[in-house]
């Protein structure tokens, strides 16, 4: 287990290396300069800053100095927002999209897999359909539209909860539904599946056949073996999550670190936009990294396979 | 026992008659009809294939039903509530050309005046109310819901069915051309993900060894790259336009399949029956062509029809944070973001392009749901 | 002796899309303390569905016992609650299924898999309980016990599989045993092991056994008593001796000529022609008669009562009726039938070949 982990970390590394180098040499090939309040600056002036930066050395001697900086957790500065450090900006910026994201996924998986217990509970019951519904809408309709919806629909039409902005719980309760929405389908629809095939299997048979009650069979048999599959949709979860936050910081305005990569983009602040993408490769990778884990903890049979190999 | 009832005659060996239990009494189906007859069960692929052909339907013709073309701007019929002949009366569909909004103050005169601003009107003339609370003086205690017959206001007798869009162009024509848009870069982008995935899965399942290991590892350092940071810096580099969404979309998207298909191709290799193909003599090519592709074929589809929404998607969420089409060219996504611009005051401007996305994602989705029901040989009875 | 379980009349139907399909139609047979009964019949003759009913295991919907009773120590089953039949189930009635690769729970570890009927059923502290599993395992005849409780069951070969699931079936000494073809799925060597455990347990337990099987070798080892089934009936039951040396029913006759013995080399096995009826229409008169190449005109008319032979041996046949030709056995089942005699207990010694 421990050699595997060691050798998964190892790929991450050369991951996160290839997408630095990457991100590097592409914002290197981008037409224009990178300072773009040179309008404002004299000739003499821009000549100072792109020696102060080191844009005037070769690409190779910046890409060394790029990755040596890299290495000592050093992202360099914004070019935008008045020198401040790329590390310091993100480190502001995080906690926000953090909290708005672990909400939004507490919220969605509970929700979601609850209910994808009760639609396989009841089987081909209403409950069953409404929830297949919920899913398949959920899983279709993206958190930009529902965000959309819900900000007109709830906040503008019905005045029920603040539009926009952060700090409030009111504030948080919009942006966190539309996130949680696809969580919460996807979880339903597995957790729904997957215990309908379980509990169709011979060992549930086996354990009636002790005696044993039909809430510990749901709990003691089926859920653990329901839920293996579900650390699969950990990964689309965390993809959702991340799209989610650049759109839906964007729409309630919310200081997170989405909303300060849109806003990067659309002003070519290059050090933030790659300081950013590592981020959230690392974010990435860190979470399939976690799912190969989860997956050995909870299936004992991969637990074996992967201190085999 | 009733002994003396039965008939003695009944005792005698009998004819055997032509013994039908071995006859097969079920037509035998190919795994296409089989699973044909299996998708056609399921309601709701038959509800998506339904949405998905009429909304390809009106993607073409619909630009062309009305005499509007896609820049048509005028800018004196800017935002244009939505109206449609035979559905203006009904007024909870709410596509008689008004527009609407609610309003409080502390009187209801207050609020009346308010209504006047808000439509940058002079008088009443088009205006009516529907006085939701008299109030009592005190601030905001006053609620009307003022309707503005903007169509009667400004003398037009047109007919925009979704409106008009800020700068005065019909929204009808521009969300069916968006959607022809955003399908032709969704079936682009899914068919290049499966071409090159199915080459590279294919491939390194079916030659192994070293050409598989380094194939793999390849694909592991790529799995760890989100697909999000690629495409938006891929789009940065690129300019703007269809060709560079494509790109963008399918330079990482290929993984999945590519994975998928290997592990299937891995399966079958070493199956009896291509075992037995190879024993009797059978060329790679004849194997590849008669086992392993049709085989595949079933995981292959099932996966670019999950492809799809998810290209949609992607294309929308780019032109959502700005990196998408440029004006005048449209995708449903740039419509949506630009009906986000003005969502308080005139929301049928994002509403219709959304519905219309919702409807391809949802027809897409339960569509594929169906087809991997259908086409998985493990529901085989 | 008296009976522990008497089964009267018994009807299950499974509601499908297609219709009703009437998987027992009529069963009736009795279980004495410490006997065991094999019930013979190819697949989807009725007999797991019939024992499933007892330990009401059968999933409702589609599944459900239309009517008759099973009579449990005097307890009609069929009319018991959920509740109530926990309480027996894995207590007093306890189930050892097919496949020991599926019927354990992949991610627990095996001594709570046993564990869970004790603590349940017996009221065991959980270290109780471990050491009373760690006294099944041994008894199954699994070495190491004390480490193999924390075990998962991937960690185990086929045949010590079949030995957990057997101990969770005893861990309660249930009073009837019920083995649903518990070694079809193993290797001929390890069915020999299993089937000598089994044996071994009954003598020291005294349970009562139900033996389900399709394999006649396996039956002449284990049974006191035989019930033939087919189509959803029992078309012959008797002491072994009786069915194999007295066989009435032509299908009796058939799945003994179909079965490989050692010293009959020299001729082919006789197959019985044909398939098993569609239980979703099943046929007018005996299902068996479009198969039987003795059958009477009446076999098509008539389903047939059960003709008793002896005391103890019946059989469902027209042909036993007192209008009937004489017709014997065919000359490959008597010879057969005599050379079972012989080769009785050199079969047993092997445990039984695969039909």
């Amino acid at each position: 287990m421990a050699r595997y982990i060691i050798q998964r970390l190892g790929y991450m590394l050369m991951t996160l290396f290839l997408i630095a180098s990457f991100s590097f040499f592409l914002m290197k090939l981008l037409p224009g300069s990178p300072l773009k309040m040179e309008e404002k600056l004299s000739d003499a002036q821009l000549e100072i800053l792109y020696e102060k930066y080191g844009l005037n050395d070769p690409v190779p001697i910046q890409y060394l100095r790029y990755i040596g900086n890299l290495l000592q957790g050093d992202l360099g500065v914004s070019f935008q927002l008045s020198n401040q450090p790329v590390t310091d900006i993100l480190l502001s910026r995080i906690p926000v999209s953090a909290h708005l994201g672990l909400q939004a996924l507490i919220v969605g998986t509970i929700i979601g897999m609850l209910l994808g217990i009760v639609a396989a509970i009841r089987n081909n019951s209403w409950m069953d359909y409404s929830a297949n519904i919920i899913s398949v809408v959920g899983i279709s309709i993206p958190s930009f539209i529902f965000a959309g919806l819900l900000q007109y629909y709830v906040g503008v039409k019905l005045g029920l909860l603040p539009i926009a902005f952060w700090g409030t719980f009111p504030q948080t309760i919009m942006p966190t539904i539309a996130l949680a929405i696809f969580p919460l389908a996807i979880s339903a629809r597995f957790m729904r599946t997957e215990l309908i095939e379980v509990m169709g299997s011979d060992y549930i048979v086996t354990a009636r056949a002790k005696g044993v009650t039909k809430a510990a069979i749901l709990f003691k048999h089926g859920l653990r073996n329901a839920l293996i599959p579900l650390v699969t949709v950990l990964g689309p979860m965390a993809v959702s999550l991340m799209t989610g936050t650049l759109v839906i910081e964007q729409i309630f305005s919310i200081p997170g670190i989405g909303e300060q990569f849109v806003t990067s983009v659309m002003t070519d602040d290059f050090s933030i936009i790659m300081g950013t993408t590592l981020f959230f490769a690392f974010f990435f990778i860190l979470v399939i990294l976690i799912i190969d884990i989860l997956y050995g903890i909870i299936d004992p049979r991969i637990r074996l396979a992967g201190g085999k190999e | 026992m009733d002994k003396e009832k039965l008939n003695k005659d009944l005792f005698v060996p009998a004819n055997r008659k032509e013994d039908t239990s071995e006859e097969i009494r079920r037509p035998s189906l190919s795994y296409w009809q089989d699973a044909w007859i299996r998708l056609r069960k399921n309601k709701g692929a038959i509800f998506g294939i339904i949405v998905l052909f009429m909304i390809a339907v009106l993607s073409f013709a619909g630009p062309h039903i009305n005499k509007y073309g896609l820049d048509d701007q005028d800018l004196g019929l800017s935002k244009m509530p939505p109206r449609v002949q035979g559905l203006e009366n009904i007024d909870w569909l709410r596509l008689n050309g008004t527009k609407s909004a609610d309003l409080t103050a502390a009187t209801v005169e207050e609020a009346q005046e308010k209504a006047l601003a808000r439509f940058t009107q002079t008088d009443f003339e088009y205006i009516t109310f529907d006085v939701k609370n008299e109030g009592n003086g005190q601030e905001d205690s006053a609620r009307v819901i003022a309707y503005f017959y903007i169509y009667d206001a400004k003398a037009v007798d047109e007919y925009f069915w979704f409106g008009t869009d800020t700068l005065g162009r019909d929204l009808f024509t521009r969300v069916w051309y968006g959607t022809q848009i955003s399908m032709l870069i969704a079936f682009i982008a899914a068919i290049i993900d499966m071409v090159i995935g199915v080459a590279y899965g294919g491939i390194s399942a079916y030659y192994g060894g070293r050409v598989d290991n380094v194939m793999q590892r390849i694909i592991e350092i790529l799995v760890g790259i989100p697909n999000l940071v690629i495409v938006i810096l891929m789009i940065m580099i690129l300019d703007p336009g269809i060709i560079s969404i494509i790109i963008a979309l399918t330079i990482t998207g290929w993984v999945g399949m590519a994975r998928i298909v290997r592990g299937q191709v891995l399966k079958l290799k070493n199956q009896e029956f291509v075992l037995a193909s190879r024993t009797l003599g059978s060329s790679n090519t004849r194997i590849l062509a008669k086992h392993l592709i049709p085989n595949t074929l079933g995981m292959i589809i099932i996966n670019t029809m999950f492809t799809i929404p998810s290209a949609i998607f992607f294309e929308a969420f780019l032109s959502f944070i700005g990196l998408g089409l440029q004006p005048p060219e449209a995708s449903l996504g740039t419509l949506i973001n630009d009906g986000f611009k003005s969502l308080q005051i005139n929301p049928h401007i994002m509403i219709f392009p959304a519905i219309v996305m919702s409807l391809i994602m949802i027809g897409f989705n339960i569509l594929a749901d169906g087809l991997r029901d259908a086409l998985d040989p493990k529901m085989r009875e | 002796m008296e009976n522990i379980l008497e089964v009267n009349d018994l009807h299950i139907s499974f509601d499908t899309y297609g219709g009703e399909v009437k998987a027992v139609r009529g069963v009736s047979f009795n279980l004495k303390k410490g006997e065991t009964l094999a019930i013979v019949g190819e697949s989807g003759s009725g007999k797991s569905v019939t024992t499933r009913a007892i330990a009401r295991l059968i999933p409702n919907p589609p599944g459900r016992i239309k009517e008759g009773e099973i009579l449990f120590e005097g307890k009609d089953l069929t009319k018991l609650k959920e509740k109530q039949m926990q309480q027996i189930r894995g207590k007093e009635i306890s189930t050892i299924f097919q496949d020991p690769m599926t019927s354990l729970n992949p991610t627990m570890k095996i001594g709570t898999q046993i564990m869970e009927g004790l603590i349940k059923h017996q009221k065991m502290s959980r270290s109780e309980a471990k050491s009373r599993t760690v006294e099944l395992l041994d008894l199954v005849g699994l070495p190491n016990a004390k480490e193999r409780v924390d075990q998962y069951p991937h960690q185990f070969s086929g045949g010590q599989r079949q030995r957990v699931v057997i101990a969770i079936a005893l861990a309660c000494n249930p009073k009837i045993l019920i083995a649903d073809e518990p070694t079809t799925a193993l290797d001929v060597t390890i069915q020999a092991q299993i089937l000598e455990l089994m044996k071994d347990i009954q003598k020291k337990t005294e349970s009562s056994i139900i033996f389900i099987t399709h394999d006649l070798g396996v039956v002449a080892n284990v049974a006191d008593r035989v019930a033939v089934m087919y189509a959803g009936k029992i078309v012959e039951i008797g002491t072994v001796d009786e069915i194999f040396y007295n066989p009435k029913h032509p299908y009796t006759w058939g799945l003994i000529g179909s079965m490989p013995t050692l010293d009959n080399t020299e001729e082919s096995l006789v197959a019985i022609p044909g398939s098993p009826p569609d239980m979703l229409n099943p046929p007018k008169g005996d299902a068996f008669a479009p198969r039987n190449e003795y059958a009477l005109e009446i076999d098509f008319e008539m389903d047939p009562p059960m003709f008793q032979v002896s005391d103890t041996h019946y059989a469902a046949t027209w042909l036993l009726h007192e209008n009937a030709p004489k017709i014997e056995p065919p000359a490959s089942v008597k010879r057969r039938m005599k050379g079972m005699a012989s080769g009785m207990i050199a079969n047993s010694d092997q445990g039984g070949e695969q039909s």
